[in-house]
């Protein structure tokens, strides 16, 4: 099965109202306990995993993702050790990794695009490659079975939404707020008229994520018509936070899971 | 939707629009503006009469005779350092803040390194009335306290960033989640010829009058053009303005100067352009970047603040592929030994990012004329200078 397959079987087997993708942060803290993590994702009733790599200028993320990603760069983290992590994960569930464009262009966009794809990596999220600047990364990952994963905003366009609807694979990350990756007390009131759009512009299910901080906002999510949920910063601070990251994460995604079934 | 008719994205291989989605549709309502308004008679005279009245245009050509009689040929100072609030980044943030309010944007951020950019915007909000928050690193704010001040008396907030090295590309990268957030009610005035698509252009457009006058003056003063014109590359804001008027001028010689810090050789300097190396994305676009083998964006080095930064604007990355423009390094000792020169030579306290472009002329004499951007002054700098020159002294 190609990469696009599998996340479509993913989300199609889902016995959750929406598929749950809990975000991990490669080599946070370290190689090890992120792998640990992923695991416990996987035992919590994680339907899919989005991996982030660290990188040291990420601008789509808030404190505690950046926080948790400069930690994973001192103590050692590279693409291949978190492409290690993938590799182990995918054989549990579905990896889609999440990159910054420069470390994709550094590698080179087609070797990159093997690289995951040697790993076993499903699909791949690039937050700061605009579809303008996406069309050499897209082919790349066609032509290995990856699924490139846009983003749309709930400042994008109904025109522009639809290019992207267009040109999605795997699924459409669908941001909840205008603003960066962290908790909210509030969630959005217009989360149902992005996700609504969203879904008339794309044939793929529509993941939303950006500030789901809680087993209620999972669920809203999915009564605001997310085909998919992808909590982050929520998990990589209780893994922060925690002597027992593993377990106290294993916890939460089963809490999340259950706010899902 | 872009492109045709629209402002230039790259130079050859580099600029684009490296950003998280929720900015896209800002960046083309900002590049709109921007077409729109450049080619309106009244916004084109509401700036230049700003520009010359509150801030201080046209600037002095000056003969810096005791200089040109140091090293030998005849040397011009384009005096960018006179205008108001010490620095040409007044025209850049007067023209954005301007195009700001025409679009109905009462909030403005900004980044700032040596403070000079955050002072300009928080004096062109203050003119304006608008709100103005200026994100800079913790380190830059402990080596740049004077225009810390200057910005909180004209009523702008002040945002430290600790991320990172706590210097100038966080706090860039902090301006930018910033807009992210944002975005509906806030307009970036960026500081340097970098970022995203149409940040290059505009930044460029805006700045061009240094190198607009400069030509003009200097057939007047001399009847023909001069054989190099240099001048200190952080982002490269008052270098492109000062390189592009004589772009078309082939035998015209365009030098930037970037920051050695420590050396290239040891790694800790400022000098992406300089150093080589293969190309990455910083803030929004491709350009000359350092960088590891991986990607991860290395920690920029200088005594100067304004030139503390891994990146470099697009379009010198293209000038210098292109072969139009050649770019230098300059250490820090060098630096800080022209700041001192120049001061008791000419009586002129010049930045330490300026200082830069006068340490390579002094070290690199010309036998024709030269046209060097003295792009700040320098009073900012004296305390760090000072600590710099005899630590044993304590700080302000």
């Amino acid at each position: 099965m190609t990469g696009v397959e599998i996340i479509a079987a993913a989300f199609a087997r889902s016995d959750k109202r929406a598929a749950l993708m809990p975000y991990l942060m490669g080599g946070f803290p370290d190689i090890e306990k992120s792998l640990a993590i992923g695991h416990a994702y996987a035992d919590g009733g994680a339907d899919l995993i989005e991996l982030g790599i660290p990188y040291s200028d990420p601008l789509a993320d808030g404190p505690v993702i950046q926080a948790a990603g400069a930690q994973a760069l001192r103590a050692g983290s590279t693409v291949a050790s978190v492409l290690e992590v993938a590799q182990e994960l995918a054989g549990r569930l579905p990896v889609v990794v999440m990159c910054y464009a420069n470390l994709v262009l550094s590698r080179g966009q087609d070797q990159f695009a093997s690289a995951l794809a040697q790993a076993g990596v499903s699909g791949l999220i690039v937050p700061d490659l605009p579809i303008e600047e996406a069309p050499t990364l897209l082919a790349a990952c066609d032509d290995r079975g990856v699924a490139l994963v846009p983003l749309v905003a709930p400042t994008t366009p109904d025109q522009r939404m639809a290019k992207i609807g267009s040109r999605a694979r795997g699924f459409l990350y669908t941001v909840a707020v205008t603003g960066t990756t962290g908790e909210r007390s509030q969630q959005p009131t217009d989360l149902a008229a992005v996700v609504k759009r969203a879904r008339r512009y794309t044939d793929v299910p529509v993941a939303v994520g950006f500030g789901i901080s809680t087993p209620q906002d999972a669920d809203g999510a999915a009564q605001a018509g997310a085909q998919g949920v992808i909590v982050g910063t929520r998990l990589v601070r209780a893994a922060a936070e925690s002597k027992d990251p593993a377990e106290a994460v294993r916890a939460l995604v089963s809490d999340f899971a259950g706010a899902l079934r | 939707m872009k492109a045709q008719a629209g402002l230039q994205h790259r130079f050859g291989p580099y600029g684009g629009q490296y950003v998280p989605e929720t900015l896209m549709p800002a960046l083309g309502e900002l590049e709109a503006a921007w077409l729109e308004a450049r080619d309106d008679p009244a916004f084109v005279d509401r700036l230049s009469v700003l520009l010359r009245d509150f801030a201080g245009r046209p600037t002095p050509l000056y003969l810096a005779e005791r200089f040109s009689e140091k090293v030998g040929g005849t040397v011009y100072f384009k005096r960018e350092d006179l205008l108001h609030t010490g620095a040409h980044k007044i025209n850049n943030a007067l023209g954005q803040a301007l195009l700001a309010q025409r679009m109905g944007k009462s909030r403005i951020i900004a980044e700032t390194g040596a403070g000079q950019h955050g002072v300009a915007t928080a004096t062109a909000c203050a003119l304006l009335g608008l709100e103005c928050i200026v994100y800079m690193g913790a380190e830059d704010i402990r080596r740049q306290m004077p225009n810390v001040e200057r910005m909180q008396l004209l009523g702008a907030a002040i945002s430290p960033v600790e991320a990172g090295s706590g210097t100038l590309k966080d706090a860039v990268s902090e301006a930018i989640r910033d807009w992210v957030t944002n975005v509906a009610t806030t307009h970036y005035i960026i500081g340097s010829a970098v970022g995203p698509a149409p940040y290059p252009v505009l930044v460029r457009d805006l700045q061009r009058v240094i190198g607009d006058e400069a030509r003009s003056q200097m057939l007047q003063r001399t009847g023909r053009l001069p054989d190099r014109v240099i001048a200190c590359v952080g982002g490269g804001s008052n270098a492109i303005g000062a390189f592009i008027p004589f772009a078309d001028d082939k035998e015209v010689e365009l030098i930037g100067v970037e920051a050695a810090g420590e050396g290239i050789a040891s790694g800790r300097h400022g000098a992406p352009l300089t150093a080589g190396g293969k190309p990455g994305v910083l803030h929004g676009s491709l350009s000359a970047v350092l960088q590891d083998d991986e990607g991860q964006i290395a920690e920029a080095h200088s005594v100067s603040a304004g030139l503390d930064y891994p990146g470099s604007g697009p379009e010198h990355a293209w000038l210098r592929e292109s072969g139009r423009a050649r770019y230098v390094a300059v250490t820090d000792d060098d630096a800080l030994a022209a700041f001192t020169s120049i001061a008791g030579l000419e009586g002129i306290i010049a930045a330490l990012e300026s200082s830069h472009a006068l340490a390579w002329v002094e070290a690199n004499p010309g036998d024709g004329i030269d046209l060097i951007c003295l792009s700040g002054r320098g009073d900012k700098d004296l305390a760090e200078v000072r600590q710099r020159l005899n630590p044993s002294t304590s700080g302000p």
